[in-house]
């Protein structure tokens, strides 16, 4: 299975996905109760609020009380979403998110938009790139990060059918799609083997699995052969996904729209240094804060390309 | 139940809070002894319950503890309410216990419906529970109590806002108004000036009661629950005092959180009458 064939058919915002999947959600099951922050449009919950007025929760900008409500609203069997923009639906809100969702185990879906760098001009403050990190350190927290519009909309439904508090990420840029409408292959916690290789590991999250596919087909043309994952999950870690690509390919390459600290590629060093030791490159955000531009320049400006991705798979297997 | 049981409930309780916390020499004893009267009202009187427990609770009025830390209360009531054995009140604060220091559902203890001693998060925990019984036309109520030192927390007037904007008419709120917290006076750590006049301008429907007087403590509470399903929420500031019903544990937030020695315990067991028979 090579990268070659893959293509992407349009273009779209991944949090457009996620409005789909919820309003589909919703149409399935009469529990799905959405919760926003004074971020409707951004969060692309229209067409869910048109249809469903009485399951949607409008709280003002309060997140801490939104996720308050989110808990509360379990008791009862309601599957409650609580949806804004990923600095302040994590960072902000992690003490109760702490207590009220993970510790008290309630089925509470963490929904973002506007994740990483791609968010573009505002700046800094909203470009969070330390989420995936804060949640995936709480006991219990199911943590997706799924890679575009299609894969956006599948995950929203999956998590929703799933029991358990889990945050799902996604952003706010049109992106690539790539993956197809309807696919069995995705499951949470499962990673999506995009293509199959012996000299490399590239194991991706989000935005940066398109790169990761830019990066591979250059590699392939160079005569490297790229295994290339989505790791759509990052809690939990599909361990076996990684041994198994490892063990073929004996050096990895992660990448993400994260902080280094506290990402995916600091998941696969644990897993590495624990039960398999081998070369590892981490492409993703190092110890700083974002700032204003276009999402193409950010990503250029922060090492976050597909040349980036090349550069690290040079660079480990020089290292095997 | 009659008053006269209600009171020698509620000293049995108050018995139990003493024990618990010397027992494992910590734990917070003021708050717990001072609604004591409150929460004993409420699950005896009050509130339609089941003990069979059920985490969902449709069809039941519902309680949530914000200030967690009265943790000793919350257990007492639960365990002489029916919800669990008595037996297991001496296990509080012990290594392998569902009684943890602060209450949680993670060890399956029935009574808890969410963990609660982060400060400010139990209001919004209630308004979701009420909006979902609204959702499922269950016209039971939600309770919640929280402190009045935890007022001072930001997410509480969040949630305070939300309540009256969204007509949460199924929800009582009871704040703890001792005047005390843990570095002193509510006044000189961080003035709550007049709570009356805050919640009301916030739009809520306020009642006041002296929370150690049984009787009126249920008079008030039924009277609350008369007054929901008509528009606002319902708040009631409850005057209580710390430590009630142990003279040495009154007029001082010393008893905030911390617990009594050996001859303390004596003292205290002297001044509350063993009416249900001790755990």
């Amino acid at each position: 299975m090579s990268l070659q064939n893959i293509t992407y058919t349009d273009k779209k915002d991944t949090r457009s996905g996620f409005g789909v999947g919820i309003y589909e959600a919703g149409k399935e099951n009469p529990n799905v109760v959405a919760l926003c922050a004074d971020l409707i449009g951004s969060l692309k919950l229209e067409k869910f609020i048109e249809n469903f007025p009485e399951r949607f929760v409008q709280t003002g900008i309060a997140e801490a009380n939104m996720i308050g409500i989110a808990a509360g609203l379990t008791i009862g069997g309601k599957i409650p979403v609580a949806t804004t923009f990923a600095n302040f639906g994590t960072g902000r809100v992690y003490d109760q998110i702490r207590q009220s969702v993970a510790y008290s185990d309630k089925n509470v879906k963490i929904c973002c938009s506007h994740a990483g760098l791609t968010l573009g001009e505002d700046g800094a403050t909203h470009q969070i790139l330390e989420d995936i990190g804060l949640m995936k350190m709480l006991p219990h927290m199911t943590v997706v990060v799924p890679c575009d519009y299609n894969q956006t909309r599948l995950a929203t439904k999956a998590i929703i059918e799933r029991h358990g508090p889990t945050y799902l990420r996604f952003g706010r840029p049109v992106w690539p799609i790539f993956t197809p409408a309807e696919d069995e292959t995705f499951q949470i916690g499962k990673a999506q083997f995009l293509s199959q290789g012996s000299d490399v590991t590239i194991i991706a999250c989000g935005h940066l699995v398109w790169h990761a596919v830019l990066a591979g087909q250059e590699l392939e043309k160079r005569g490297i052969s790229v295994e290339l994952i989505n790791m759509h999950t990052i809690k939990p870690l599909d361990v076996d996904a990684i041994l198994q690509s490892v063990k073929k390919t004996g050096c990895v390459v992660t990448a993400e729209e994260h902080q280094m600290a506290g990402g995916l590629g600091e998941s696969v060093a644990s897993v590495l240094s624990q039960q398999y030791l081998a070369p590892l490159e981490m492409v993703a955000v190092k110890d700083t804060f974002g700032e204003s531009g276009t999402p193409d320049q950010l990503l250029e400006k922060y090492g976050l390309m597909p040349k980036d991705i090349i550069a690290a798979v040079e660079k480990v297997m020089a290292r095997k | 139940m009659q008053i006269a049981e209600l009171k020698d409930t509620a000293t049995q309780v108050r018995r139990d809070i003493v024990r618990m916390v010397h027992q494992c020499k910590s734990g917070h004893p003021g708050g717990s002894l001072g609604c004591a009267d409150f929460l004993t009202a409420l699950y005896f009187e009050i509130m339609k319950v089941d003990t069979n427990f059920k985490m969902d609770g449709v069809g039941e009025d519902l309680f949530f503890l914000s200030n967690g830390h009265i943790s000793p209360l919350f257990y007492s009531v639960l365990a002489r309410r029916g919800y669990f054995d008595v037996k297991e009140l001496g296990t509080f604060r012990h290594i392998n216990s569902r009684l943890q220091g602060h209450p949680t559902t993670h060890e399956g203890l029935p009574g808890i419906r969410i963990a609660s001693g982060s400060l400010g998060q139990g209001i919004s925990v209630a308004i979701g529970a009420a909006l979902t019984k609204k959702l499922n036309g269950d016209d039971k109520t939600v309770f919640v109590l929280t402190g009045d030192g935890e007022l001072q927390e930001g997410q509480i007037w969040e949630a305070l806002l939300f309540a009256a904007a969204k007509k949460v008419d199924n929800l009582i709120v009871t704040v703890d108004w001792n005047d005390a917290q843990i570095d002193g006076s509510t006044q000189h750590v961080c003035d709550l000036g007049d709570l009356k006049a805050k919640f009301t301008a916030f739009g809520w429907d306020v009642l006041e009661m002296k929370g150690n007087v049984m009787d009126e403590v249920v008079f008030t509470l039924t009277e609350a629950q008369l007054r929901t399903k008509k528009g606002k929420p319902v708040a009631i500031l409850m005057r209580t005092e710390m430590g009630f019903g142990v003279d040495y544990m009154m007029g001082t937030h010393k008893w905030h959180g911390s617990a009594p020695n050996d001859e303390q315990l004596a003292k205290a067991m002297a001044q509350l009458k063993e009416t249900l028979g001790d755990y």
